[in-house]
């Protein structure tokens, strides 16, 4: 594929991410802060995201199969998913946490473990579709050419 | 430390727990052109002004910003701490939520933070802050020109200690 083709699908790839509504302003804004002094912000917040969230989805995970759910604990980690995933545009795991957090006031473990499924689920999409991304934009630099906003 | 005011960048001392957010607010004040230091709870926050030692502090901040969220000291604790401390009252608090309630952010308006954030933070926000560092600095430059007149005699010298507020 040449670069113009692999420029023209990079957009392409990034509009159906907005439209899909898996990514929101947050992540335009996040790309506006790139610069040749950081030319890789976007790439280290988003790494900084991926971990965070694997971490947390991990001890929510465990969380819920304790004899006795600390509910407490799991809002906290929740609301810490639902901070980093808004601070990088990733809209619908954003909007997942708002309903779980929900289901951890109301202490309602079925609500809970259906919502962590759902999170993780969404969650391994837009860590695809990102990797994807970087993946594209990376064929764009090595072949030479920029990176269109 | 030479306490100069320093006139061209602000000191911006940021304070959030989560490392994502302090690389976020970190790179919009430096996109704006002010210094940052970015440290992850309100502890380390006061440690780094110096309120912990009675020694006059040594690091010049002209603005903090800080979550509201945060294990042990919340934002408005240190909100709070900041307001009530005679060497930093002065300083501009802003403080920062990702939860939109607005009985939270009144209090923090009406405790003494000069904006409350919704986040994610935007570059329109952070552009918010100047007017309020602009002001200070007027100020700021007025009083240390007093204080440095102060300077000259031992008698003056004692007039000072005795207007330090005792904790």
């Amino acid at each position: 594929m040449d670069l113009v083709q692999l420029q023209r699908q990079l957009v392409d790839y990034r509009t159906s991410l907005y439209h899909e509504g898996f990514l929101d302003e947050q992540f335009t804004q996040l790309q506006s802060l790139q610069d040749e002094n950081n030319p890789d912000f976007v790439v280290e917040v988003v790494s900084l995201f991926f971990e965070d969230s694997e971490r947390l989805l991990n001890e929510l995970s465990k969380a819920l199969e304790q004899q006795v759910i600390d509910f407490k604990r799991m809002d906290a980690q929740v609301h810490q998913l639902k901070g980093s995933s808004s601070s990088i545009g990733a809209h619908r795991v954003q909007k997942l946490c708002i309903v779980f957090r929900n289901y951890c006031e109301a202490q309602n473990v079925e609500g809970c473990l259906k919502c962590l499924q759902q999170v993780k689920h969404e969650y391994g999409i837009i860590k695809t579709k990102l990797e994807s991304m970087f993946q594209l934009e990376q064929q764009i630099l090595n072949a030479g050419g920029s990176i269109p906003v | 430390m030479v306490m100069a005011a320093s006139e061209t960048k602000f000191h911006v001392l940021a304070v959030d727990d989560t490392l994502i957010d302090r690389k976020l607010i970190e790179k919009l004040l430096k996109t704006s052109s002010y210094q940052v230091t970015a440290v992850d709870s309100g502890t380390k926050a006061l440690e780094f002004l110096g309120l912990n030692n009675n020694d006059h502090h040594d690091v010049e901040v002209n603005l903090i910003i800080t979550d509201y969220c945060m294990p042990g000291m919340t934002g408005y604790d240190l909100l709070r701490k900041i307001k009530e401390s005679s060497s930093f009252k002065d300083i501009p608090v802003v403080t920062m939520s990702s939860d939109n309630i607005p009985s939270r952010i009144n209090r923090c308006l009406e405790d003494g933070a000069e904006e409350f954030f919704l986040k994610p933070v935007q570059l329109s926000d952070v552009n918010k802050l100047r007017p309020h560092l602009m002001k200070r600095r007027t100020q700021t430059n007025v009083n240390k020109r007093k204080s440095m007149d102060e300077i000259v005699s031992p008698d003056r010298a004692r007039a000072r200690y005795n207007e330090l507020e005792v904790k």
